[in-house]
């Protein structure tokens, strides 16, 4: 029975591929006629039209590059442009013997070691028949040699194109960023066509992040050229569309005082308008000069800036992730106010030393003496440690992480330009996920005098200073404060971006602490009192010390140097007018010492040149 | 059920020598003789495409040996015997699969191959094969045409392999392996409403996954379906691809004296281009040959696969036809500005070997099973 259900199984089974197999060859048939047809009207009814392309002329398709986007500063100066500059371009498939090619045009004009080298590596990466550039920016009469040569030299172009040109230098680096030649890994996430012609790509600062506003659109011409290859006449022209131009916030002038006060310090310093996020200095130095990346720069001048010590490469601005030592106190000030743990005039005693119940370990003030009897307000001004410490035991290290996130510390603040560090806000569950180690109550204790975990970009600390003038509106900080289209020149002004207001029960704890930190300058005995004589504008501020825990001790290095680069970095925080705060300011001088005697006095001059209107 | 034992000492008479190549090698001689033709011919064009470079030429020949030669092993496997692989072989590919995603090497900026040491594998293209098998086998253990289960489960063995390919990432060999597979239900009888169905529910997963993708990749996708909206990209290769088809006219230029071709506007013109070369020198006359080879190969292996013996045997070798429809469909619509530019090379003309060697294994798959079953019925 079961044998006889199989076979009749077997013979259904059967016919119905064949039926299947009988619709598959039909569907074959149909689509074999489909393309019959469409061959039909491609070879003969429209045989004629292909093969007047064909045969009298041919048609080739050249991209044409769009001009990128300038980048002004916030009064029209000139940040980045274009200018133009020949560039010797060869075509590998077009060139018969390269190597000899490579000789003679060497004979012809000065090409180096580096360039040939350079050269080889992108023939590599391109198809042959992509034009690869030996040398940018000919001279006049290195052109003329070429050219008066090209016709014993096939496959070698002289072509104009526009090199991009940052005319301030290092003073703007690391803000504008720096374009580079484009790699195959980056063609992967660009519109490949609107890069068929575009040999350049943003890779750091605003050029990378603005790329796809900076680029435009591609453009394209139909040629008509001979069997030779030369242009007989152009019969399609789409023209390519310009990028946007951008408009920063930065003030060029405020930036160079900024740089000047800097004097050699490596460090940061960030100057913020509180009220709507436009970033008016963005100062890390030691800088570099970003024309060198352009053209591509030479291994040995990267490797050197690479490796230097002084990291002229690294952003301080916003990766440099710091303690943020005493400038942290106004802070957890606030939320002892706002979590009713003390008020601006509650004391306590300060022997210079404090110790956790059943642990003989002394946590140290940084004034050996003691500050005595103690106040908030006091606590602020003269950056009592034990003050602090006492405060951070009786608020915990979760009330200390909620209050302060709203801030923006610990999480990027979302500016707008590519790579911000996230710095670091410890709390017990970050601990326990990263370090798998539970908290321990020590540890609370130095969170609340700005060591220990805690890490801030000064980015984020200019940030949270402009949050803390203005009792708590926040805005996200901003670089570009305006694009332009190419087509009608209408300014564009990108929406400032407010954050959540930090609403606390009193608007008299803002206050209290608001005061103190004016009274860090005004008062006798404030931590930057030194900035206080011929005040042209009211400033208040808050001085810091970070502690250099992470040196890596290098043999080569002479014993000066060493003690040099263990000193603390010093930090101060400012803000002014104190009524009506137009600027805030954070600056970060690696390893100089106290914040009073070097922070302070560069945060006055940015903050009177900005006020006094330059 | 000793065959080889029970086959006669080969005479070498005519008819002989014709039962020899039947049942000592294997080989279908129409279906050969077929292929062989289709060989010359993709010969000749290259010879032109490739600018007569012989040192291309040589290569080729080369790769053509050993594609027989892997078709003539093939041959000589019962198909019973990869109805027991099948399980297996698909395993292993898959497997195969997931190694070359975590440790593949990159060429051309995918990754597809597999350094064994003393040479370099694509798993990829091994699951041309594999992915039928499967799924022939898997169908043709009950009784079809398949339950709505069994449906299920056959679409989820054919979508494994294609989503790691995908990743690679290799959209051409991708849609291939799911047609292969898709060819293999068609045949088993599935009812066409579901047929039906699954086309509309694709189009309305279509809206969704546009809304998840980044400026360019849409850009990519719009390119891909309408090639002209980007002349700078693939849309160069369609215009100077129409431009040397359209200019062959009915009886072509000639043999070598195609301009396009040979004066470099035509590019990939060895490789997936090698049509427009056809085209071009042979004219309108030299397509509807190839055409007809085509469709003689097609037609020979679907009634193979329908004299076979088994279900099994019978959608594997249909399904195996008909993706080399496929192949050869895909390419020209490409090349003739009637479908997207997929990466499939013209089936036994393109120059390049790993396709080849896949295809001619299939060929010996079908060969097998014809040869086989005559060996059984006699």
């Amino acid at each position: 029975m079961a044998n006889r259900i199989e076979l009749k199984n077997h013979i259904r089974e059967a016919h119905l591929f064949n039926r299947r197999a009988l619709t598959a060859i039909a569907s074959v048939l149909v689509l074999f006629v489909v393309i019959v047809i469409r061959l039909v009207d491609l070879q003969v009814i429209n045989h004629e039209h292909f093969t007047t392309l064909s045969d009298a002329n041919r048609i080739t398709i050249n991209p044409i590059a769009p001009t990128r986007g300038l980048i002004f500063d916030r009064n029209g100066e000139i940040l980045a442009q274009n200018l133009s500059a020949f560039s010797l371009d060869l075509i590998p498939e077009r060139v018969p013997d390269l190597d000899e090619t490579l000789v003679r045009l060497s004979s012809l004009i000065a090409i180096s070691d580096d360039d040939i080298a350079r050269f080889r590596k992108h023939r590599r990466e391109e198809q042959p028949f992509d034009r690869v550039t030996l040398r940018y920016h000919l001279t006049d009469s290195e052109v003329a040699k070429i050219a008066i040569n090209l016709h014993t030299l096939p496959g070698v172009e002289v072509n104009a194109g526009l090199i991009r040109d940052y005319p301030l230098n290092k003073l703007m680096a690391h803000v504008t960023g720096y374009m580079g030649r484009l790699n195959v890994k980056e063609l992967q996430h660009v519109d490949e066509s609107n890069y068929r012609a575009t040999r350049f790509i943003g890779k750091t600062g605003i050029e990378k992040h603005y790329e796809d506003t900076l680029h435009g659109t591609v453009g394209y011409e139909h040629v008509e050229s001979n069997a030779l290859g030369r242009t007989l006449r152009v019969i399609k022209h789409v023209p390519p569309v310009s990028g946007q131009n951008l408009y920063l916030s930065v003030d060029t002038q405020l930036q160079r005082i900024a740089t000047i006060a800097m004097k050699d310090n490596r460090g940061a310093v960030i100057a913020i308008d509180p009220s709507n996020g436009d970033l008016l200095a963005s100062v890390s130095l030691p800088s570099y000069d970003p024309n060198l990346f352009v053209t591509g720069i030479d291994q040995a001048s990267y490797d050197e800036m690479r490796n230097s010590r002084d990291r002229p490469l690294f952003n301080r601005a916003i990766n440099g992730q710091y303690p943020p030592g005493s400038t942290l106190k106004p802070f957890i000030g606030l939320d002892g106010l706002a979590a009713n743990k003390v008020r601006i005039n509650t004391t306590s005693f300060c022997p210079g030393w404090y110790s956790l119940p059943g642990d003989d370990h002394k946590y140290r003030d940084w004034k050996t003496a003691g500050h005595g009897t103690t106040t908030l307000n006091k606590a602020i001004v003269e950056s009592c440690d034990v003050y602090f410490y006492d405060l951070a035991k009786a608020l915990g290290i979760d009330e200390i992480h909620d209050f302060l996130t709203p801030f923006g510390f610990g999480a990027r603040t979302g500016i707008d330009t590519s790579r911000e560090s996230p710095g670091l806000l410890p709390s017990r569950e970050w601990k326990r996920s990263a370090r798998q180690r539970p908290w321990y109550p020590g540890e609370t204790l130095i969170t609340g005098i700005g060591q220990g975990y805690t890490l801030v970009t000064p980015l984020q600390l200019a940030m949270a200073t402009a949050t803390l003038s203005h009792k708590g509106q926040g805005v996200t900080p901003r670089l570009v404060y305006a694009t332009q289209s190419s087509k009608d020149q209408i300014l564009h002004v990108r929406p400032t971006q407010m954050r959540r207001p930090i609403r606390i029960q009193r608007n008299k704890d803002w206050n209290d602490i608001l005061d103190a930190m004016r009274e860090v300058v005004t008062g006798i005995h404030g931590t930057a009192h030194v900035i206080y004589q011929n005040e042209a504008f009211p400033i208040a501020g808050k001085t810091g010390t970070a502690q250099v825990f992470t040196v890596k001790q290098d043999e080569k290095y002479d014993a000066k140097e060493l003690r040099k680069r263990l000193l603390d970095h010093a930090l101060f925080i400012a803000f002014a007018p104190v009524d009506k705060p137009r600027i805030a300011v954070a600056v970060i001088v690696e390893n100089g010492g106290h914040g009073s005697s070097v922070a302070a006095p560069i945060a006055r001059k940015v903050i009177d040149a900005y006020l006094e209107g330059l | 059920m000793n065959d080889i034992a029970s086959t006669p000492r080969p005479r070498w008479g005519d008819r002989r020598r014709a039962r020899f190549l039947v049942r000592g090698l294997h080989l279908d001689i129409p279906l050969l003789l077929i292929l062989l033709v289709l060989t010359a011919v993709g010969l000749v064009v290259l010879y032109s495409a490739s600018s007569q470079d012989h040192n291309m030429m040589i290569r080729q020949f080369t790769r053509l040996g050993i594609a027989f030669a892997v078709m003539l092993v093939f041959a000589q496997i019962p198909p019973h015997y990869f109805e027991i692989w099948a399980p297996w072989v698909y395993g292993a590919g898959v497997l195969l699969l997931i190694a070359v995603l975590l440790v593949g090497d990159e060429g051309k900026g995918a990754q597809r191959w597999l350094d064994l040491g003393i040479f370099r594998f694509q798993p990829s293209e091994m699951m041309k094969i594999a992915v039928p098998l499967m799924v022939s086998w898997y169908l043709a253990e009950s009784p079809l045409p398949p339950t709505k289960r069994q449906l299920f489960k056959a679409l989820v063995l054919i979508l494994i392999p294609a989503a790691l390919i995908i990743q690679q990432p290799d959209l051409g060999t991708s849609l291939l392996i799911v047609s292969s597979g898709a060819f293999v239900i068609l045949l088993a009888g599935i009812p066409w409403r579901y047929v039906g169905g699954s086309l509309l529910a694709m189009a309305a997963m279509t809206p969704v996954l546009w809304y998840s993708m980044h400026d360019y990749q849409r850009a990519r996708v719009l390119n891909f379906i309408n090639p002209e909206r980007d002349p700078l990209g693939s849309g160069y290769h369609i215009i100077q691809s129409k431009i040397a088809i359209g200019s062959g006219g009915l009886f072509g230029k000639g043999w070598l004296q195609g301009t396009q071709s040979h004066l470099q506007f035509l590019p990939e013109r060895s490789t997936d281009f090698i049509f427009a070369v056809l085209s071009e020198e042979f004219g309108l006359i030299g397509v509807l040959v190839l055409l007809t080879i085509y469709a003689l190969v097609i037609t020979r292996g679907l009634y193979i696969a329908s004299l076979a013996r088994s279900s099994f045997s019978r959608l594997l070798c249909g399904s195996l036809t008909m993706t080399f429809f496929v192949y050869a469909f895909v390419n020209i619509g490409m090349v003739s500005g009637l479908l997207p530019v997929v990466g499939l090379p013209l089936p036994m003309v393109s120059y390049g070997g790993t396709s080849m060697v896949t295809m001619m294994a299939a060929f010996g798959i079908m060969m097998s099973i014809q040869t086989h079953r005559k060996l059984l019925s006699s």
